[in-house]
């Protein structure tokens, strides 16, 4: 393993800002994997650290296949998350909304412009990913219908559930969709959370990955049994709305399974804890996404259901 | 008359209203309509001064009114109030949500209220602030797919530059390419510098405004002469200036200065050592027409952008 510093510029008053690489293996570059990108992200930056440890004890153990370097960037955009801010310190961009970015733009384009000059090349691309909906999911690939799309692939990394769905006109600017324009085989990862830590789940984003990386031929692994993964497409989910807005109070968890008419959630009166409103499952299926604010605005989809 | 375009209910004790002002006048059965709308992002305050402008001179001559003027001023009323540029609590840029959704999220449900409210004006003005970091001279920016229907309405904003760019598919998802492509011609005004508001040109934008309304028959007292704007059109007209070093910008260039290739534009030094980082200077000849106004920059930052070439409307 060799550590790469593949990004850095100099600030007026804060130490550098660098983007740094864990790199094992050596031969064609065949995987990149990218973690936290936003500054919240922390559930991305734990997993990607597991993952370099992972890598690390397969390398002592000699399980590395030769002709493959793997790539691991733990975390890109450290200024962001030392302050505890989702974006950019200074003008609130997104990094992942600036690519495939532009050496002569602004700065978070110039960082998604040098950070994809040196990832767009790999044959697959991994990236563990946060919804801007705060919350809970079932672990899951996204795959992004470019086209370039690879489900088959998808379905290599074990996890429950592959998500397909349509791009949207902001997607087009976001490291997975660059990455399948660039005819990397790319793929969306998310475990359970965001912005806390969650353990369990982070160990099987590991398992999964190194599931995957055994598949294309980079590890030998050892699989442990994995899901065989079922393929859902987006539009097929059914959102559990909230009309009224108040405190959230769930009574199921993401992963489990729920029959028509159990009660998911209550929505209480903040300030006197009066009811006002129940929500019921419209169907039964199992919870793919549950709310995590402790508070809900009114037209929110509070849970998400895989019809059964 | 004040009435509610969109309300959702908070969760503690408040409800969100995006609320409109409707002033009509004239006999006619059939009225034009005009929308002015402004702060979908909520730190863009110049359009305020404009909604108060043009509500005060048409409260001062009613008699004069001939349609309906809707003044939308608070697009995103929780940005305003907090000094959040998207959306609060989302973190989302309210700007990418259009055309909403009726059976969305809260965000994609008051954008569908509001994209339903506007539908159907004879025109539509979304009036913007640049942002924080930047300020820029009155102009109109135009996605090149509904350039032949509103520049000839543009060039009679009183503004001084009219910008016809390109179509991005990000784009897509904004208040005005959601507008125009149903087929409610809206027009795109940033001018100034967010959180601040800059009179001289909030009236400049209202004269201009009044004179479209003349011209589209909705008013019938005098209006101000408009200046003839200058045009960026074509392949590359606009030319931009990005921070190479990181420091604090110093200006030395004003708006609508004509620089020369290599005129100073401005300095990035370093309080700490004393020492100048960078001198900047005009990459090519042209009018200035952005500059930085928030002195910190990153690499990279956008300090300035220069018209390199103007186009005669006319002759396209």
């Amino acid at each position: 393993m060799r550590k790469e510093i593949i990004y850095e510029n100099r600030s007026l008053y804060r130490d550098a800002f660098r983007i740094q690489a864990y790199i094992f293996g050596t031969g064609r570059r065949s995987v990149c994997i990218a973690g936290s990108m936003r500054g919240n992200e922390y559930q991305q930056l734990y997993t990607c650290s597991q993952i370099i440890q992972a890598l690390k004890r397969l390398e002592k153990e000699g399980r590395l296949l030769d002709g493959h370097e793997i790539m691991v960037i733990p975390s890109l955009n450290p200024y962001s998350m030392n302050i505890e801010k989702r974006f950019w310190p200074i003008d609130n961009t997104d990094i992942n909304r600036m690519f495939p970015g532009y050496s002569e733009g602004e700065t978070t384009q110039r960082i998604a412009g040098a950070v994809f000059e040196k990832i767009k090349d790999c044959a697959f691309g991994i990236q563990f990913a946060s919804n801007y909906m705060p919350g809970e999911f079932m672990p899951h690939v996204t795959m992004m219908k470019t086209g370039f799309e690879d489900v088959k692939g998808a379905m290599e990394f074990c996890m429950p559930y592959v998500v397909v769905r349509n791009p949207r006109p902001y997607d087009t600017t976001t490291l997975n969709y660059n990455w399948q324009i660039w005819e990397t085989k790319a793929y969306s990862l998310y475990t359970t959370t965001t912005d806390r830590i969650n353990r369990k789940s982070a160990e099987r984003g590991v398992d999964s990955v190194l599931h995957f990386l055994e598949s294309v031929g980079c590890v030998r692994y050892g699989r442990r049994p994995g899901y065989l993964s079922k393929v859902v497409d987006d539009q097929e989910m059914i959102p559990v709305r909230t009309e009224e807005a108040g405190l959230f109070e769930p009574m199921v968890e993401v992963e489990q399974e729920v029959k028509k008419g159990d009660l998911l959630a209550r929505i209480l009166d903040p300030v006197d804890a009066e009811e006002r409103s129940r929500i019921y499952a419209p169907e039964s299926g199992i919870l793919f996404f549950r709310h995590g604010g402790q508070l809900t605005y009114a037209h929110t989809a509070v849970f998400k259901l895989i019809p059964v | 008359m004040v009435k509610t375009i969109a309300a959702v209910s908070l969760p503690v004790l408040e409800d969100l209203k995006i609320r409109k002002n409707r002033l009509t006048g004239g006999k006619q059965k059939e009225k034009k309509r005009i929308s002015i709308v402004t702060g979908i992002h909520g730190d863009e305050l110049e359009g305020q001064y404009v909604c108060f402008e043009i509500s005060r001179r048409i409260q001062e001559h009613p008699e004069y009114l001939n349609g309906i003027v809707d003044i939308c001023p608070a697009m995103n009323p929780l940005g305003i109030d907090s000094i959040t540029r998207g959306i609060p609590a989302f973190d989302l840029d309210m700007n990418r949500v259009f055309p909403g959704n009726q059976s969305g999220s809260m965000t994609e449900y008051v954008a569908a209220e509001v994209i339903e409210d506007l539908s159907g004006s004879d025109l539509c003005i979304d009036i913007h602030a640049s942002n924080i970091f930047l300020t820029e001279i009155p102009q109109v920016r135009i996605n090149e797919l509904h350039r032949e229907q509103l520049a000839p309405v543009a060039e009679k904003l009183n503004v001084d530059l009219i910008w016809i760019h390109g179509n991005s598919t990000v784009l897509e998802s904004t208040l005005a390419y959601s507008l125009n492509s149903a087929g409610t011609p809206t027009l795109v005004v940033e001018m100034g510098v967010g959180m601040r508001i800059t009179k001289k040109y909030c009236e400049q934008l209202t004269d201009g405004i009044f004179r479209v309304m003349q011209e589209m028959g909705m008013w019938l007292g005098p209006v101000k002469e408009v200046r003839k704007p200058m045009i960026a059109d074509g392949s590359d007209p606009v030319s931009f200036l990005n921070a190479p070093v990181s420091g604090i910008f110093i200006s030395q260039a004003k708006h609508g200065d004509c620089l020369k290739h290599g005129d100073a534009v401005g300095l990035i030094v370093d309080p700490l050592e004393g020492t100048i980082r960078e001198r900047l200077k005009a990459p090519t000849d042209g009018v200035l027409f952005t500059i930085r106004e928030y002195p910190v920059v990153d690499e990279g930052s956008l300090i300035a952008r220069i018209l390199k070439r103007q186009t005669d409307l006319q002759e396209k």
